[in-house]
């Protein structure tokens, strides 16, 4: 609906004096340029290594890049497990039950827009890694405090995301039928509520990948061997991988939208695309 | 026939026992105590500290502490960098989102924009700083490019990557495209009877972008502002990696974090409570202006 007015919109314009179009089609090549040059750059820096591509072969067949990437990887999905996990049966619940506690349940979700993840780290890091619980001295209780701050980091994308998704379901019909026929809430929550919402969780899900796997500060200061870090030290220390690397990080950031998009072509839910730096 | 649907209607909420109710609130439980651990226990930790000494005494001294010259510095330098990329992205995103849906550019440009302005706004820090360093550093394509065809010497002229300007110029990178994704849905949402009905009233386009669009679109624009200025004061790990000589706030708290700058903990503290405070007011204009724009922006 939406399109079909930019598309009516659009077609007084067509015919306004050239000037004008001129003048667009020059904003948007700069954004072009924007997009391309500093990949362009990277790629063609990448390409300088001797034997040819040797950047990339390289960086494909070490066992740093692959540790790495797996750690975040892994990392990214239990973050989104427990994201899930976390925040559908809050907003189902808020939804259903108490949609007083609206505004506060919101309110939290969007406190890691206001506190910077270098606060929320060094928060964390005040709280549990000094006496007395000092949680940081086994790599497990690291592993717990990156985990816990990526789940704080997706709860805005992905209560929004949800709740979004919820809004287009008739979750009290939904439920009462459920209901009627005996099931129990993990049942409505997983076999109702859980497939209506595929787009909403698959589009949170995969920006939490695209957030976590790149994530540096936090992962940094808890010295946690995962991606970002990784890329950093490569980056400091040789010239060519660190390029081939961050061309494969924008390619990973890409595949993450790709999917999005995909997933969500043709779907009521709104999503919003975007991530916190 | 209607007076006892309403009676019905009016009814059902008494009818739940109030005990009922006090239980459903046990229902948001783990999400409370999951943000309890992770981030307010925390946070309200960094609040108490930057009201304490050394010895736990209570003390505004490290309040006080901010008023040292290069915290001073620190904090207008990181809100000078956010407001000059807030502002020049949130203009180049809006004209670029323009462009698009309402400049007569061929249509399929739009979904093109659309996903690549996705990538382009998460994609950030260590990669980020490294495709700049590639693009505008002393060797940059860009950089060699300019003076080889040329005979522009950009770091002859002033310019210099791993400096404030340089962290601008790498930020831009992934504030207007954030501008273009929210800006392209407001855009939309002018609906083609007020271009018509100011055009029967006699406006010509000029009039009717002054005096409707405009101002419709005034909150949205703003707000959307207000997002790219706590995008950018919040970052740490693009500028951390380009120029962290450059004296911004994150990268004071980073030092302080790291143990070899202030060696105090209370003054880290302070800093941080005050980047939340910043961003607290930040957020508080943002959504009064997310309720005047949900007015008209449906």
């Amino acid at each position: 609906m939406t399109s079909s007015s930019a598309v009516a919109a659009a077609k007084p314009s067509r015919s306004r004096p050239s000037p004008a179009r001129f003048f667009w089609w020059v904003v948007f090549i700069l954004g072009v340029l924007y997009f391309f040059l500093p990949l362009l750059a990277t790629l063609l820096f990448a390409l300088r290594s001797q034997p040819f591509l040797s950047a990339f072969t390289d960086t494909l067949t070490a066992s740093d890049f692959w540790s790495a990437l797996g750690y975040s990887f892994v990392i990214g999905i239990i973050t989104i497990v427990i994201s899930v996990v976390l925040i559908l049966p809050t907003a189902f619940w808020v939804r259903l039950r108490v949609p007083r506690a609206r505004p506060f349940v919101e309110f939290i979700t969007l406190l890691p827009f206001v506190i910077p993840p270098v606060v929320i780290v060094f928060g964390l890091l005040q709280m549990y890694a000094n006496k007395p619980i000092s949680l940081t001295t086994a790599p497990f209780g690291s592993d717990l405090l990156l985990i816990g701050a990526y789940v704080v980091l997706s709860l805005p994308y992905m209560y929004r995301s949800i709740d979004a998704g919820l809004r287009t379901l008739d979750i009290l019909t939904l439920t009462e039928a459920a209901q009627s026929m005996g099931a129990g809430w993990g049942r409505i929550l997983v076999q109702i509520i859980l497939p209506n919402l595929r787009v909403s969780l698959l589009s949170g899900a995969f920006l939490t990948l695209a957030i976590v796997v790149g994530e540096y500060t936090i992962a940094s200061f808890l010295a946690r061997p995962a991606f970002g870090p990784f890329i950093a030290l490569i980056g400091r220390n040789e010239a060519y991988r660190p390029a081939a690397v961050a061309i494969i990080s924008f390619g990973l950031t890409w595949l993450a939208m790709g999917v999005i998009a995909v997933v969500g072509r043709g779907s009521r839910t709104r999503i919003r695309i975007t991530g916190a730096h | 026939m209607t007076a006892p649907a309403q009676m019905l209607v009016q009814g059902a909420p008494k009818a739940r026992p109030a005990r009922r109710r006090n239980l459903n609130v046990l229902g948001l439980a783990p999400f409370v105590i999951f943000a309890a651990l992770f981030l307010l226990i925390p946070v309200v930790f960094l609040v108490v500290g930057s009201l304490q000494d050394a010895q736990g005494n209570p003390t505004l001294a490290n309040y006080g502490d901010l008023s040292q010259d290069f915290i001073i510095d620190a904090y207008v330098t990181s809100i000078r960098v956010s407001l000059v990329t807030a502002i020049a992205g949130g203009l180049f995103g809006f004209l670029l989102a323009y462009a698009v849906i309402l400049g007569g550019l061929p249509s399929f440009l739009r979904p093109a924009l659309m996903t690549f302005s996705g990538v382009a706004s998460n994609f950030a820090g260590v990669p980020l700083a490294l495709a700049f360093i590639f693009t505008l550093g002393h060797v940059g394509l860009v950089t060699k490019f300019l003076l080889d065809s040329f005979g522009i010497d950009m770091y002859g002229s002033g310019f210099n990557l791993y400096s404030e300007v340089g962290i601008e110029a790498t930020y831009m990178y992934f504030q207007f495209p954030l501008m273009v994704l929210i800006m392209a849905p407001a855009i939309d949402g002018l609906r083609q009877d007020w271009r018509e009905a100011s055009a029967n009233l006699g406006a010509t386009p000029a009039e009717y972008w002054r005096h409707i669009a405009l101002p419709i679109l005034t909150p949205t624009l703003l707000g959307t502002m207000i997002l790219l200025f706590g995008n950018s004061f919040g970052a740490q790990a693009t500028a951390y990696e380009l120029a962290p000589q450059v004296n911004l706030v994150t990268l004071v708290i980073s030092a302080q974090m790291s143990g070899d700058v202030l060696h105090n903990v209370g003054l880290g503290y302070s800093l941080a409570v005050g980047m939340i405070a910043i961003m607290a007011v930040a957020i508080f204009f943002y959504t009064l202006l997310q309720r005047r724009s949900e007015r008209w922006l449906r």
